[in-house]
Formats: C-alpha cells, structure tokens, sequence
C-alpha cells in the first residue's frame, strides 16, 4: 500500500476544496481575457442602465422619489446571473479541458466538487461586480453599501438561487455534453420576468403572480423596491426567500446526483463531448 | 443520515460487504488476504441497444501487468471504465483491491491512478500547477519532493513550468504518466499509453512502467493497440472481441495455441474470425 498518500475516503476534505479552489484560481490568473470579461459585461450593464436611469428620473416623478431602484436591481440582478455564470463556467472549464475524467477517478467526491466551484462563484463575482459597485457610486451617485445590513439577506438569497441553477445546469451537462451547454448560458434568463427584477410583482396576471412568488429572488427584488423606495425592512420577505431556497437547493443536488448516476449509466463521462 | 450518504458519496450508498465493522482508513479485509487487485464477475453492460460488455469474467493477481487486447468497440474501454466505477454495469460485479465498485469506489480511489487518450491535463495550467494540484487531491505527503522525483524519473525538470498546451505529445503524455504515478498507486489503469508517441518515447515509457511494477509490486491493466507493447510488457493478455472475452492467457501460449509468431497475428486471427487451429471457433 502507498505510503506517501494519507488516507482520508470518508467525509468532505478541506485539502481537496482547497485543490480545485487553487485549480480555478490558476486558470483565472493564467488569461487575462477570462479576467477581463468578468469585469467587462458588469461595467457596461451599469453604465447604460445608469445613465438611462438618469434619463428617466428626469421625466418621471416616481423614479425621481425612488431613487437607484433601477441601479440596485441591475447590481442585485448582476450577483444573481454572475454568481450563476461564476458557477457553471468553472464547471464548464473542466468539460471543455477534458479533465473531468481525471477529477471523476481522484478522490474528490462531488460535493466537494461542487463546494469548489460555490467558492469560486463568489471569488469571480466579487471581480466582477465590486468595480460594478465602484462605478455606480462614482457615475451615479449609488451607494450600494448603503443598503447596509439588509444587503447581507438580499445577497445571501440571490447566491444560493444562483448556485442551485447552477448546480442544476452542470448535472444537465455532465449528463448530456457540451452539447446542452447552452442552457448554463441562457437557464438564468427564463427566471429573469418571472422574479420582477425591474417591476413590482402586481404588474403580472395573477395567475403568473402565484410562479413569481416560487422564485426566491423575487422576494428579494420586492425587498429591494420596499427598502429604497419605503425605507421599510421586509424581513418577512427574506425568511420566505431563505425557506424556499433551502428547498431549492437540495431539490438541485438531488437532481445532480441523479443526473451523474444516469451519466454513468449511459457512458457520457468519458466521452464529455457533444 | 442515508441521504447525507448519498451526498458525500455521488449517490452510491456506501456498503461494508462483510458486514463486519472496519476501521474507515484502512484498507478493505479483501485486499488484506492478498487476493485479486481486480475481481469482475458476469460483468454486461448494455448501451440502449448495444451489449458492449457480454458477460465477462476475470481476476487479475497483483503485481501482475495485464494487456486487454481487442479491436475497436471491443469493450476494453468500458470494461476499464466499468473497474474504474466511471461506468455502472447493466449487471454483474467489480471488485478492487478489496472494494465492492462502484459502492465501495471512495476506499480505493486514493490507491488506484489512470492514464487515458479519453481525458485530458488542463492545458492552460503549467505541468507543475496540474501536478500541485492532483498531489493535493491525492493527499500526497512531501507533495513538493514527489513532484521534483517524478520530474527527474520522467525527464520532465525542463517543462516543469511551461504550460500543459505548450508540450509535444510525447511530453503530455509523459506528464500524464506523472500525474497517474502521483500517488504511487498500487493499481495503474492505462489506456492506450503510448499512443501518438514516437518509438523512442514509447520505449521509454515501457520501460519505466515496468520498472514502476518492480519496485512498488504495484498491478498494471492496460487496453492497448500496440501487439509489441503488450508481447514485452505483459504477463497476461486478454484478447476481447464484440463485447466477449475471446482469448486469456500469457502471451507465448496464446501465440503457441494459436500457431502464430507473434500477438499481431493472433489479433489479426481473431479479428478476421479465423478459428486458431485445433480450437472450435470463439471457444475461449
């Protein structure tokens, strides 16, 4: 027996975490094209939705009284779809690499795995949309931080909506190929009517109102517009978030195990292509 | 606590055979007794329609270097795929060193490494980063001085920090090699190893897989085209044809059997359908 391994096959490992978080961070710093686009697409959102809020704030007197409603949901919407994206890209690094074979045979278990690429999502999120922060402060005059303690409910909502959609995206892939990579791409864009990001939930027939209210980020938006425009706290909102995203989230895992044990039924971890 | 199982083990339930408690860091009772590395029992595996493993059924000794032999869709791959627990058998069971596959996989996967023209090193990342990083993930000790060891055995100090995409094929697949060598497995599962490599490399690269098997008694099953790779490397060959195993035995008896100087012919016999003399046709 090898000697120079230390054996630990049961439990999560902090040390094979620690790995794949080092393996995504490599990559990061390896290409300064991957870098940039985390910041790229962030800037641009803020400054054309900015500038069309201060557009509209001058011809409407609601959006003058609810002032960054429009910012804030951009950011919110940003760490939603990034964190997402900061999931599922890394996921789709070892597809397109062909690594996944190697990391299925090592000991890394999936949820350390997944663990891994939940790290990664916040690492590459905070790239992009801290400078998004940065920009709307200096541009528009949107303090973010501001929104001071509630921020911390609203973004620990919206992260773990975005990482059971993603966890969700990558069994789809991992099962089908890179062939359904373009659901990682496009997933998060069907939940983006539903959750009201930019108007209040009434607007919806009522019978979409009952869907929208499923979605976890839609209390959060609703929270975000009682906050700036109210100045009220809806902490009953973001229980109801909390609650619905735990259920999310292990509905998500479940159906990415499902999905792996049916990717090792029908061969496709090996061949991973289309 | 069984869905929490789950979870920590891609949805296998993690099974004790025996029934019989065992410490969780040591090695399962099977592999204590010094039987079978691999053990496959009535293995199918069907694919929709396709039966690409037919009932197959073979213990491999350790320390022992074995060949799988067949053509293409032979079902080397998958039979190496299914030992790996990459691929769940339609029925019948797997074995390694000792661990129930795939429910078992976790206990042995830190002792069993593989190489394969089916997968990849990251390519981005330098050979030193992607050997960092599976030392880790192979809880490596001394991680440093193992990578500076395999660099030296396999000639690769002077790539050490060039990127993985920037290598010939002969030097991927010798980083390859290094990363399936990391944890200094007791099983190595080769496919194809020295596809796409030049005589020389080739050679090479035999030659330090069987001095790895000498020095560390560790077993060697490799799927392989290369009829002269598995004539010098091999001990056993099993030659496998539409999902069956054809033929099993050390390469001079098979060649004597089969009436042939070398194991191109018998291939060539088998493939072709032409029956060895004195055997009935297909009859193992």
């Amino acid at each position: 027996m090898s000697e120079i391994v230390s054996h630990h096959a049961h439990g999560i490992s902090l040390q094979r975490i620690n790995a794949m978080v080092l393996r995504y961070w490599y990559l990061l710093m390896s290409s300064w094209p991957r870098l940039l686009e985390l910041i790229y697409w962030p800037a641009l959102q803020i400054i054309t939705w900015g500038f069309l809020q201060n557009y509209i704030s001058q011809a409407s007197g609601f959006f003058a009284k609810a002032g960054g409603t429009l910012i804030g949901a951009v950011i919110l919407w940003d760490i939603l779809f990034r964190g997402q994206l900061g999931f599922s890209i890394s996921f789709l690094e070892e597809m397109w690499a062909r690594n996944l074979g190697n990391l299925m045979m090592s000991p890394l278990k999936p949820i350390e795995f997944l663990l891994s690429l939940m790290i990664m999502s916040l690492i590459r999120l905070a790239i992009g949309v801290i400078p998004m922060t940065l920009l709307a402060l200096f541009f528009f005059g949107f303090n973010f931080y501001a929104i001071g303690l509630p921020l911390i409910a609203f973004f620990c909502n919206l992260i773990f909506t975005s990482w059971s959609v993603g966890v969700f995206a990558s069994g789809l892939v991992l099962r089908n190929g890179l062939g359904a990579e373009s659901i990682v791409w496009t997933l998060m864009f069907a939940v983006m009517p539903l959750a009201c990001i930019y108007y209040p939930v009434e607007v919806l027939p009522v019978w979409l109102q009952y869907v929208a209210w499923a979605l976890p980020p839609t209390y959060v938006f609703e929270g975000m517009r009682s906050l700036l425009i109210d100045h009220v706290f809806r902490a009953d909102l973001m229980a109801w978030a909390l609650a619905i995203n735990a259920i999310l989230f292990a509905a998500s895992f479940a159906v990415f195990l499902a999905l792996l044990q049916s990717a090792k039924r029908n061969g496709s971890l090996l061949a991973g292509g289309e | 606590m069984r869905l929490l199982s789950q979870w920590l083990n891609d949805g296998h339930m993690q099974q004790r055979g025996t029934g019989q408690a065992q410490a969780p860091n040591q090695p399962p009772a099977a592999d204590q007794d010094g039987s079978a590395a691999i053990e496959v029992v009535d293995l199918v595996k069907v694919y929709k329609t396709t039966r690409a493993v037919d009932d197959i059924s073979f213990r491999i000794a350790r320390g022992s270097i074995t060949g799988l032999l067949g053509g293409n869709g032979a079902g080397k791959t998958t039979t190496i795929a299914m030992i790996m627990g990459l691929v769940l058998p339609t029925s019948g069971r797997v074995s390694v060193l000792g661990a129930k596959m795939p429910e078992q996989r976790y206990d042995v996967l830190g002792r069993m490494n593989f190489e394969s023209p089916y997968v990849d090193m990251p390519m981005r990342l330098t050979v030193r980063q992607n050997l960092t990083i599976f030392g880790r993930l192979y809880a490596v000790q001394q991680l440093r001085e193992r990578i500076d060891q395999l660099a030296t055995d396999l000639d690769l100090k002077e790539f050490l920090d060039r990127s993985n995409g920037k290598l010939s094929a002969g030097q991927k697949t010798r980083v390859a090699l290094a990363k399936a060598l990391i944890n200094e497995p007791d099983l190595l599962l080769l496919d194809e190893p020295t596809a796409s490599l030049d005589p020389d490399t080739a050679d090479w690269v035999r030659q330090h897989l069987e001095t790895y098997r000498k020095t560390h008694n560790a077993t060697i099953l490799l799927a392989s085209h290369n009829m002269l790779e598995v004539e010098r490397l091999c001990d056993r060959v099993i030659i496998m044809k539409r999902g069956k195993i054809q033929d099993d035995d050390s390469p001079e008896r098979i060649m004597a059997r089969y009436n042939r100087d070398t194991l191109e012919e018998v291939f060539l016999d088998v493939a072709r359908g032409r029956a060895r003399e004195g055997a009935p046709e297909d009859a193992p």
